[in-house]
This record gives C-alpha cells, structure tokens and sequence, in this order.
C-alpha cells in the first residue's frame, strides 16, 4: 500500500456502520498532495460514503481523517463549515442552481463568502468560465438550457471560484456520450495542471478505468468497505488483484 | 387436528396484527420525533448570522403577495354566502339585523385563519415542498453543504418567518374582503338597512375577535411552512418522491391546521 509524506488527505482505521451493515471496514489511506487520485469500484463499494467522510458531511463510527493536516473530528460544526471552504466538488449531474443562470451559480460562492464587488465578481466569473471553455453566449443560460457537457463546465467553474485546496470529483463523466466524456476528462487533467503550483488535490470517484488510467496520477481500488489495491496509474492496470484484473478487463 | 390449525391461524394474525399495528406506530413516532428536531433546528438556525434578508423578502412575496388575488376571490365569496345563508336562516326567526355580526364573528375567529391555512398549505406549503424537494433530488442541497452553507438556514428559515408573518397578513386581508362581500350582499340584494347592519357589527365585534384569528393565523403559517419545508428536505426517490412529498405536505399541512384549530379555539377562547 502507498503511504505519502505529508498527504492532502490522511485517513487511518476508518470504520463507518449503518445499523448491522458495516460501510467502510479498517479503511486506512494516504492521498498525496497535487496529485489527481481516483478511487475505483464496484456500486455500492463504499466509495460516496468515503467522500462524505472527507468532507466531514458524515461522523465516522471510529477511526481517523485527517485533511490539509486537520483532524475533522476536532473540529467544531462552524469550524467544519469553514474548513468546507477549502474543498470544490463537481457533481454527478453538476448540481446548478437551477433559478439561477450560469455566471449567477458561478458568483454564488463568491458573493457568500467574500466581499468582492459586483464587478469584481462578475469579471471573476467571466474568467473562470472562460478558463472552462465555456462559450460566452452561454453566460447568461440558466441550467435547463444547456447541455449536460456545458454543465458540468459551469459546475466546475464555480467549484474552483474559491480555488479550492482540494477538488473533489463524483462520477464525473456518469451519464455523458464519449466526446463529452473526453472532453471533461481533459478538463479534470488541465485543471489540475493549472492549479500545480499552489499543489491542489483532486480526488476522482469513478467506475471508468479508461479514462482513470489517462488522467490519474494514483489509482485506489475500494472493494467492500475496503481500499484493496493503491498503486500508481501506471502499474494499476498491470495489479496482480483479481478483483482489479476483473475490474480493469470488464 | 383441523380445529388446532385454526386456533394455530388464528393467533399467527392476531400476532401479525399487533406487529403491524406496532411497527406503524413506532415509525409515526420516529416521523414526529425528526419534524419536532427539524423544527428545533431551523428555530436554532434562525437566531444565527448570516440573516438572509434577500430570501426571507423573496419567501415573502412569493407567500405573500402571490397568494392575494386568490385570498381575496375566497375572501369575497366566503363572504357574501354567508351573509346569504345567515339572512335566510335569520329571518325565520326574525333576527336578520345580526348578519353582519354573525358573518364578521365567524370570519374573524374561524372561517379566515382557517380558510386561509388552508389556501396557503394548498399553494405555498406545496411549492415549497417541491422546490426543496426537487433541490434534494438533484443534489442542489448536497451542493449548498459541501460549500459550507447550512442548508436549512438557507432554504428552511426564509420560508418559514415568511409563512409565519405572511398567513396572519392575508387572514386579516381575507377577514377584510369577506366583510365588505357581507356588507354589499346584505346591504344591496337583502336589503338589510346599512346603518342598522354597521351598528349590530359595532355593538357584537370585539378586537379580542380580531386577534384570535389573527393568532391562529401565526401558528397556522408557522406550521404549514414547518411541514411543507420538513417534507421537502425528506424528499427520496427522485421525480416520484418529488410528487409524493408534495402530496404529504399538503394533505399534513390541512391536516395540522384543522387540528390545531380545535386546541387553538379552546385554549384561546379562555383567554380573550
């Protein structure tokens, strides 16, 4: 198992149970700092219940998280809404504002937590849509209106509005025609390319392994409450697991 | 050996019974258990920075000024029926010089704040229940709290200080409106004398009257923003789940409001 010198995220002996079923099982790994990380699966393996845990949405039954070197469980609930700060996430489906037009979910975050100027936020926003690839004509579309590749730009525009430490990804290509699914598979891997220098995090869910062995520098396997197999990209298809061998030649 | 089998059937159903019966009420319970902590929760939320003027004034438009054509078309009717089926029944008896009294009374303490709950829970509590609830299926909240936004602050609060302020307003609008449809029926086609009907109305309406109404009326737009909002934070299944919680909170929202009619009329009865 890979283990990292000062890790983005560090979680030891992490146990999480719902009534008799038991989630996540003496889960212990380290995600390293700048790094594009994918934690892989079957359905139902552990892996949304993993991200709740890092962004401290869900109390662990016992066990350790450790984020940006803070102890989640040490802090209090206005603390952890702070902390929340420094995470950007892209959901499954984006997760717009639906009453709310593309440069306006963009501004969200920012017109909640800092006290920038209209202007200021909106040529803000501009750039980040910009730096998405997001066409200016769709500026002012409100979400029902565009595309599911379009969305997931807008999403990620405004989960890097507050230019997050960490980058959290769920299934990001879910439900997305193949170009599409390149596309954003390019935009994760230049995100993170942009972002290297003040060494931002991304961590990816997904059940793709293609496009996971492109853009991931580490690949985890979780299997049962469990990660059972954490290697670099690179040797990950090569893993001795039968569960990843099924898996990767599924 | 066919009589034991029977006794045998017999108790297994009276048994499955019982069990149903108690699995029922345990999961009632444990439903009134998370909307009593609901509602602790965003009473908690609501006395904590940031105070979001802009939405409580969107809730409050959206409660309020949307609902007034409607408030008043049935503040209206409601008005001039009664004064109808009062006079009719009055004049048997020879009292018709007290329609106006009797159809202010009975707007002011039952029919407004009741009628009025009910038009709220029926529109607002309603769309309230699908915006959450359709925000919950498209993981709209998840997004809010991933940011570090408390979503009942943001969406529970605002809906329901602008239930609560707003059902009252439109109760004392349809108290108004109902009256003036009275007066105009009673006055104009029944040919009630206006002095005498203004005059009983002067001698039998009290303020006391006026804010019992007005009092349910708070609680009955606290409720049903209470239940339309804690149904659509527990929205699950997606699109379905949208339409049933929906469903729930509307059928609740009448429901509680009915309910706590009865309390509410007994208790303040006593007291004004």
């Amino acid at each position: 198992m890979l283990t990292f010198e000062n890790p983005a995220i560090r979680i030891q002996n992490l146990t999480k149970t719902f009534g008799d079923h038991t989630v996540l099982n003496k889960l212990s790994f380290d995600i390293p700092r700048g790094k594009i990380t994918t934690i892989l699966g079957f359905s139902g393996a552990g892996k949304s219940t993993l991200i709740k845990h890092i962004l401290g949405l869900v109390q662990p039954t016992s066990g350790y998280i450790s984020v940006l070197d803070r102890d989640l469980s040490s802090l209090k609930d206005v603390e952890l809404r702070e902390f929340r700060q420094s995470f950007g996430m892209l959901f499954q489906y984006a997760a717009l504002f639906d009453s709310l037009n593309a440069i306006e979910n963009v501004a969200f975050p920012l017109r909640e937590f800092t006290k920038l100027s209209n202007e200021e936020i909106i040529k803000r926003c501009e750039d980040l849509l910009e730096s998405v690839g997001l066409e200016p004509i769709a500026f002012q579309k409100i979400p029902s209106e565009l595309s599911g590749g379009m969305r997931k730009r807008v999403g990620l525009a405004r989960a890097l509005s507050l230019q997050p430490d960490i980058m959290l990804y769920d299934e990001p290509t879910t439900g997305l025609d193949p170009i599409t699914t390149h596309m954003v598979d390019n935009l994760i891997r230049s995100t993170s390319e942009k972002h290297k220098d003040r060494e931002m995090t991304s961590v990816i869910i997904s059940h793709d392994v293609k496009a996971t062995l492109r853009i991931s520098d580490f690949v985890a396997f979780l299997d049962r409450g469990n990660i059972v197999e954490y290697l670099p990209a690179s040797e990950f298809a090569k893993s001795d697991n039968e569960l990843v061998q099924e898996f990767v030649n599924l | 050996m066919a009589i034991d089998t029977a006794t045998h059937s017999q108790k297994n159903f009276i048994i499955r019974l019982i069990e149903s019966l108690g699995a029922s009420i345990l999961e009632n319970l444990h439903a009134f258990g998370s909307f009593i902590s609901f509602v602790l929760n965003a009473l908690l939320w609501l006395f904590r920075p940031p105070f979001r003027l802009r939405l409580f004034f969107e809730q409050l438009y959206f409660v309020g000024n949307k609902s007034i054509f409607i408030i008043m078309l049935s503040g209206s009717f409601t008005g001039m029926v009664m004064a109808y089926q009062t006079y009719f029944g009055f004049k048997l008896i020879s009292v018709d010089s007290l329609v106006g009294p009797v159809t202010a009374l009975t707007l002011a303490k039952e029919l407004a704040p009741v009628l009025t709950g009910l038009i709220v829970a029926g529109r607002a509590g309603a769309a309230m229940t699908a915006q959450i609830g359709s925000m919950k299926v498209t993981e709209q909240i998840d997004a809010l709290e991933v940011m570090g936004i408390n979503s009942v602050q943001y969406l529970a609060v605002p809906r329901i200080v602008a239930g609560t302020i707003s059902v009252p307003m439109l109760s004392a609008l349809f108290l108004f409106i109902g009256n003036v449809g009275s007066y105009i029926v009673g006055t104009k086609f029944l040919s009630i004398d206006e002095a005498i009907y203004l005059s009983k109305l002067g001698d039998f309406m009290f303020l006391g009257d006026i804010w019992q109404g007005l009092i349910k009326a708070t609680f009955f737009g606290f409720l049903i923003s209470c239940i339309g909002t804690y149904f659509g934070f527990n929205v699950t299944k997606g699109a379905e789940g949208v339409g049933k919680g929906t469903n729930l909170s509307v059928v609740w929202g009448m429901i509680m409001v009915l309910i706590t009619d009865y309390f509410l009329t007994s208790f303040l009865i006593h007291i004004l």
